[in-house]
């Protein structure tokens, strides 16, 4: 009989199953993989931001050693664009502007990047030599290389056909209500900021590898991919025109993707195009060099607020205006991100009544942007928790007690906001109180003053926020402008001896999902971890699949699973009730065991597998053999994970350089299968917010190069620039979905960089500034010091 | 092309290389050792972390012709011939230390050298600064200083297991 230990099910820190293949380095990578007679392809890339392609001359090239074949756009002319996955509607109602998205450059290139030309060799080395040999005529074109410069009188078109540069123009919420509000605030407070472009840097660089069976027809691409089905959706349906059954897509061990893996890129679809063209796979791996010109970048907004309070200092109304970098093409979800992930959160966790924001989204001669590590909720919460700060100070509250003024009642869920939102469970003030306490907020003085004695200035932030994650309901995005449904796929697969295969459309590129999955089944079924083998990442292993993005994982593929789980109890129940001559409403069960009820009569799940595939003793005329169950879960809402986090900072005022000191996050992430696992999903998003917020910045020149396009220039966070982080949550259990959970996998990312400014703003409160853009770099703030900005 | 003839984890290799041909690409496309992994082209990431002749080496950095004659130790030569992990990887694995994986190779070859090169013990701050050649997008690198930290008293035999460490 299997009997799970209690420290296998939900809320144990069982160790990672997926970790001693990474730790012996037996992890499978797309780069690991290699196919007979595979070539090499690598793509010659624009040097320029902007310039029209008069020419590009091959030849020379062709007749380099090793090559294979040289491709242009002019060989595409069969296949289709990069398709977008929404759509958005400009305020007058009118669809947003979808200019297309040539898998290679047609006729103009529009940022540094921008894909020219395909060369296929015998070795990477061979095609990267035979690519420097291909003559561009290249007719530079001026440059629209920011937000600011693709909005100026005249700006350069990025696409010809859209000369004023903007995508959409939208709003949301009641404007009129919004400006009556403002008419009897006794307090408005304005604050306006860049939230800083980065780039998402997963430390597995993007690589795809086609191959194509010459007797079946049947295309396979290895691709880093956070959503294989999604992108033999996207690719096959709308690029290269092949039906689902003839082309698999496998996304193999996937080093981190934090968004920027969602999208369909053009080097997929050049690898499974060539490798069908050419008879033999084609592998093409990105060095760090091209990951940051053509991975998806994230954020980059332009933003400013307005705040309207009563005397009280309760918030009145809400007024956002937001510009939004989408890059020179829209990426697969980029124009969802400033709006409804974004313009929707401006609630955070506050009562506000009235809020209006509207969002102008702008092409512009850069890298595509898209949605990276909380996507739309980082800017808005950043946006949210420092305006509450500049809020305090000018108006005189107190900055906990502003925000305990203003919080969403603990009993006042559901809470419907002004925008669009609404709200199934949260307690923000208990996750505040225990932030404060963990913190040691009301003895931060005497740190400061220790601080002070040591030459240093010391300063305490904090950030109470909430975000929406667990996409998504279909029906609700739908009408949002998303050309897909949302919902997960979950097949649980028990094997005639009790063992059980859980397919699943998530994908894991980090998370863990092989033993938090397991951990479901563990919990519900009983069958012990080691006997539960989790599936993932094969079109032609797993039914379908959303994929893995937006915290969605547990709360919409382990729901899925969680009800695949209820139909095998069910179907379970049925046999068991055949087998111990029972009525089925007398047959309860329970991890594992099939009981009838007020007798000693049971039997394990195993005995009821083997029956059902060893049909003997069995009720064949009115139930299949088998026992395997595939469900589809479609959430009823978004899931709202929140909490409070505190940053504590220390500035050298000789250097300028801030140091994190102390962080704490206390979160609510619902119910929490594996703390081990959330505590390190916490850790790590801290990480990326603590980066966004002192060190990390992708910059680009007014000529549009792209400055920050290495590893040396761009500042990831190394060991010795973060502090140890004190994790801790505080559930309240998701109302909608069966697990209860809401997803931990974004809320470091979201709730961080805020509490780190309002250290850093904190700790300047001498030097009369109201506001540090991030990153906080040390030139900034020793410029702040010494009176020099 | 030159002909380069090296040991790598215990086994003897000679390998026709290009003189650009790095040691990476050799232990990679020659001998199908994927373990070790490239993350960037700057040397700044450590994913690629090698050992020649005991101390930890960049890999990326390195061309395979200079590795005439050397001792490689590779990720997938870490730990024993039957499979008993090195107190670095049980480590890794005991705290948590790896999410997504890929700096994992490089991450734990750098912090056995790193802890072997102090036998007196490092400090937390010692391991952070320590770790400034390897970078790691998953973890925010406080549960790897954690492992590192357990896995040097066992290494240097204070200490049983890295589960005894964690005490």
């Amino acid at each position: 009989m299997n009997v799970v230990t209690p420290f296998e099910g939900i809320g144990a820190s069982v160790r990672r199953k997926e970790d001693l293949r990474f730790l012996s380095g037996r992890g499978q990578y797309t780069d690991d993989i290699n196919r007979p007679g595979q070539a090499h392809a690598f793509i010659l890339r624009s040097p320029h931001a902007h310039a029209r392609l008069r020419a590009v001359d091959t030849a020379a090239a062709a007749a380099m050693p090793g090559v294979v074949a040289i491709y242009t756009s002019a060989d595409l002319t069969a296949i289709g664009g990069i398709p977008c996955g929404w759509q958005i509607h400009n305020k007058d109602g009118t669809p947003m502007a979808e200019p297309k998205h040539p898998v290679l450059a047609e006729g103009k290139v529009r940022h540094v990047g921008d894909p020219v030309a395909v060369v296929v060799a015998e070795t990477r080395d061979q095609a990267r030599d035979a690519a420097e040999a291909i003559a561009v005529d290249y007719e530079v074109l001026p440059v629209a290389a920011s937000l600011a410069a693709a909005q100026a009188p005249g700006a350069p078109a990025v696409h010809d056909d859209l000369p004023s540069n903007l995508c959409y123009d939208w709003e949301i919420g009641d404007a009129a209500a919004v400006d009556a509000a403002f008419a009897r605030a006794a307090h408005r407070v304005v604050f306006e900021t860049t939230n800083n472009r980065l780039v998402p840097n997963a430390m597995e660089p993007r690589a795809a590898l086609g191959d194509y069976d010459t007797t079946s027809g049947e295309h396979t691409l290895y691709t880093t991919s956070q959503n294989p089905h999604v992108i033999r959706l996207l690719m096959g349906a709308f690029v290269l025109n092949i039906p689902e059954s003839k082309l698999r897509v496998v996304a193999p061990d996937v080093g981190g993707g934090f968004g920027s893996k969602i999208y369909h890129y053009a080097e997929e679809a050049i690898v499974t195009w060539a490798a069908a063209k050419l008879g033999r796979p084609v592998k093409w791996t990105a060095d760090r060099a091209e990951s940051f010109m053509s991975d998806a970048h994230g954020r980059d907004h332009v933003s400013r607020a307005e705040l309207a309070l009563d005397a009280e200092g309760k918030f009145l109304a809400l007024r956002v205006q937001t510009q939004a970098n989408m890059g020179a093409y829209l990426s697969t979800f980029a124009p969802c991100v400033p709006t409804y992930l974004y313009a929707t959160l401006l609630a955070g966790v506050y009562g506000t009544p009235a809020i209006h924001a509207e969002v102008k989204a702008v092409f512009t001669n850069t890298v595509p942007v898209d949605a990276y590590r909380g996507a739309g909720r980082p800017e808005a919460t950043f946006l949210l928790e420092r305006l509450v700060d500049v809020a305090a100070r000018q108006t005189g509250f107190d900055k906990l007690e502003l925000r305990r003024r203003n919080f969403i009642p603990t009993d006042a869920f559901p809470y419907q906001t002004p925008v669009a939102l609404q709200y199934d469970s949260g307690d923000y003030f208990s996750t505040l109180e225990q932030a404060l306490e963990t913190s040691g907020w009301n003895s931060f003085e005497e740190r400061r003053a220790e601080a002070m004695a040591r030459g240093r200035l010391r300063g305490i932030g904090i950030s109470t926020y909430l975000e929406a994650c667990g996409i998504a309901p279909s029906a609700v995005v739908g009408s949002l402008g998303a050309r897909a449904g949302l919902y997960e796929v979950g097949t649980i697969r028990v094997h005639p001896t009790g063992s059980v295969t859980v397919l699943t459309g998530a994908h894991s590129h980090g998370q863990g999902h092989e033993t938090t999955f397991a951990q479901l089944v563990a919990d519900k079924l009983g069958v012990p971890i080691a006997q539960v083998d989790i599936v993932h990442g094969d079109t032609n292993k797993v039914p379908f699949g959303m994929g893995t993005y937006g915290s969605r994982s547990l709360a919409v593929g382990g729901s899925a699973m969680d009800k695949a789980m209820d139909k095998i109890i069910a179907k379970g129940r049925r046999i068991a009730a055949h087998l111990m001559e029972a009525s089925v409403e007398d047959v309860e069960f329970e991890r594992g065991t099939f009981r009838v009820a007020g007798t000693d009569k049971s039997k394990s799940l195993t005995e009821i597998s083997l029956a059902a595939y060893v049909p003997h003793n069995y009720p064949i005329d009115e139930i299949e053999p088998g026992l395997e169950e595939t469900a589809f879960y479609d959430p009823k809402n978004f899931t709202y994970p929140g909490g409070c986090h505190i940053a504590e900072v220390e500035i050298e005022p000789e250097t300028g350089v801030v140091s994190l000191v102390n962080f704490t996050a206390v979160d609510d992430v619902g119910r929490v299968i594996n703390p081990m696992i959330v505590e390190g999903q916490v850790q790590g998003g801290v990480a990326q917010g603590v980066g966004q917020a002192l060190l990390e910045a992708c910059v680009y020149g007014e000529d549009g190069q792209l400055l920050s396009g290495s590893m040396m220039d761009y500042t990831m966070p190394r060991a010795d620039d973060l502090a140890p982080v004190s994790v801790a949550t505080h559930a309240t259990l998701c109302t909608h979905n069966p697990l209860g959970v809401k997803g931990c996998g974004e809320v470091g990312a979201i709730g961080s960089p805020p509490a780190v400014i309002n250290a850093v703003v904190d700790a300047l409160r001498d030097f009369g500034v109201n506001h540090v853009e991030m990153p906080a770099t040390p030139q900034k703030i020793w410029s702040i010091i010494h009176g020099k900005s | 092309m030159p002909q380069v003839s090296l040991t790598v984890n215990g086994k003897q290799h000679s390998v026709e290389v290009e003189g650009r041909t790095l040691l990476v690409e050799l232990l990679r496309e020659k001998l199908r050792l994927t373990g070790t992994h490239v993350g960037c082209d700057t040397s700044q990431c450590g994913a690629c972390v090698v050992h020649i002749n005991g101390e930890s080496v960049k890999s990326c950095t390195t061309l395979a012709a200079m590795c005439d004659g050397a001792e490689v130790t590779t990720i997938e030569g870490l730990a024993a011939a039957d499979g008993t992990l090195h107190p670095m990887q049980e480590a890794f694995r005991e705290y948590h230390a790896l999410q997504c994986g890929f700096c994992t190779p490089g991450m734990v070859m750098s912090a056995v050298d790193l802890v072997a090169k102090n036998p007196q013990g490092l400090s937390e701050p010692e391991i952070r600064e320590g770790l400034e050649g390897n970078l790691c997008r998953c973890t925010g690198y406080h549960n790897i200083v954690k492992a590192i930290a357990a896995a040097q008293e066992v290494m240097h035999g204070r200490r049983a297991s890295v589960a005894a460490a964690a005490e």
